[in-house]
């Protein structure tokens, strides 16, 4: 089952919460990791693996790069995803 | 035609562990402004909160002098009982001859075996590997394994993706004989596909080839921090466990943790998902030592045995990781409270 962008952004939020420590709230598809959201280089490392696993789907280092809003990691995943 | 040969065996262990930190202590305040930071910010990266950086006249030999003199002395030996030198380190400035056999003329004893190796932040327990086997098989009595560097030589005060982490020291163990297994076995091997992530460059022949080309700059560590990052934390806790594992411990029965003391953050990160429990000692000497490579383990081991004494004798499993990408792991018994 293809996997739908509602259900990624939850994913998305349950591990940011945890990695980062902030309200689920304050998490949308138009935030920044870094600006908005408090997620450092190195925490967003942590979030891209916890994705990975909970989402079976690759993201190379140079996609990280690329990500710079949780719209971009959650159109990537759904993208790429099973 | 065979040759004659039946391997001996022997048990190995760590007799002492020796280290030197350079006085001079730099505060997160002093590297700022040129990279445009804050003391927060490199404290919630990196966990560092001061480094100690060699004077301009301090070599690594220097240093490396007093880490190994003072190991030596606290197993009891004199320099001329060391009969192997295996000295890992990165930032020794001449290809040839050795790092290893300049500290051999410094500690007066020019005749043991002598070498240096590349292995980075791994180096160290790639040393105490290679050493462990050399005890074993008794090709060596008793082998000094030094790891030194002074990384404040190739480290650009203006990169803003390495000036706060690197720093100077030196830190040396002996390795000898021992009545019972001292050292477990070792976990070893590489990520060579990943080798671009940490460099040191450019190289000698690009200054040769390149003659007036006034723009290659001075060869320098450069490091893509969340590839290293990502690496370190999810490629190394399974090898650590593995080493564990192979010398027949638990994380229950293990007394301390020392891994290559790289970024506050990737040990907090090993320590999680190793499920690390509480009673396991954890060597946190980044936060005033910085990151010193192939000294880091021997030094991080030094400070953890002043502070817990009662570590001595204890298990400790030892993880190394760094440029090539290559790693080493093993479980060693702590050195014994020293003889002098």
């Amino acid at each position: 089952m293809a996997l739908t962008q509602d259900a990624v952004l939850a994913g998305i939020k349950e591990i940011v919460v945890e990695v980062a420590g902030i309200d689920a709230n304050l998490i949308a598809m138009d935030k920044k990791f870094s600006d908005d959201l408090d997620v450092d280089s190195l925490s967003m490392v942590e979030v891209v693996v916890a994705a990975e696993e909970k989402f079976g789907v690759k993201i190379p280092d140079e996609e990280v790069t690329k990500m710079a809003t949780v719209g971009d990691a959650v159109n990537f995943i759904v993208a790429n995803g099973k | 035609m065979a040759l004659n040969f039946t391997p001996p065996t022997q048990n190995a262990r760590i007799l002492s562990v020796g280290a030197y930190r350079p006085p001079r202590i730099v505060p997160n305040s002093e590297i700022v402004d040129r990279i445009e930071s804050s003391d927060e910010w490199i404290q919630q990266r990196t966990g560092i909160q001061t480094r100690h950086i060699a004077a301009a006249d301090e070599s690594l030999i220097d240093m490396a002098t007093k880490a190994a003199t003072q190991a030596i002395s606290r197993a009891g030996l004199t320099a001329d009982q060391i009969d192997a030198v295996i000295f890992a380190t990165i930032s020794y400035p001449y290809q040839a001859p050795s790092a290893a056999t300049e500290l051999l003329i410094r500690l007066g004893n020019t005749k043991a075996a002598a070498f240096d190796i590349s292995a980075a932040c791994a180096g160290f327990c790639y040393g105490v590997a290679l050493a462990t086997d050399m005890v074993q098989a008794k090709t060596s009595n008793n082998v000094l394994v030094i790891g030194g560097e002074k990384l404040s030589d190739f480290t650009d005060p203006d990169d803003r993706a390495t000036a706060f982490i690197f720093a100077d020291g030196a830190g040396a163990v002996v390795i000898g004989p021992s009545q019972d297994v001292g050292i477990g076995p070792t976990i070893w091997g590489a990520n060579a596909e990943t080798r671009e992530a940490i460099t040191l460059e450019p190289s000698y022949l690009d200054y040769k080839n390149n003659p007036g080309k006034t723009d290659l700059g001075w060869p320098n560590i450069s490091q893509q921090g969340q590839t290293v990052f990502r690496w370190a934390v999810y490629e190394i806790a399974p090898i650590a466990l593995r080493a564990l594992e192979a010398a027949g411990l638990t994380v229950d029965n293990l007394a301390a943790f020392i891994p290559h003391q790289a970024n506050e953050r990737i040990i907090d990160s090993l320590v999680k998902s190793m499920k690390l429990p509480d009673s396991v000692a954890i060597a946190r000497d980044i936060r005033t030592t910085g990151n010193t490579s192939a000294a880091s383990i021997p030094l991080a081991m030094d400070a953890l045995l002043k502070e817990r004494p009662e570590l001595h004798g204890k298990s400790a499993l030892l993880v190394g990781f760094g440029a090539g990408l290559v790693y080493a792991g093993q479980v060693v018994e702590l050195p014994p409270v020293p003889k002098q």
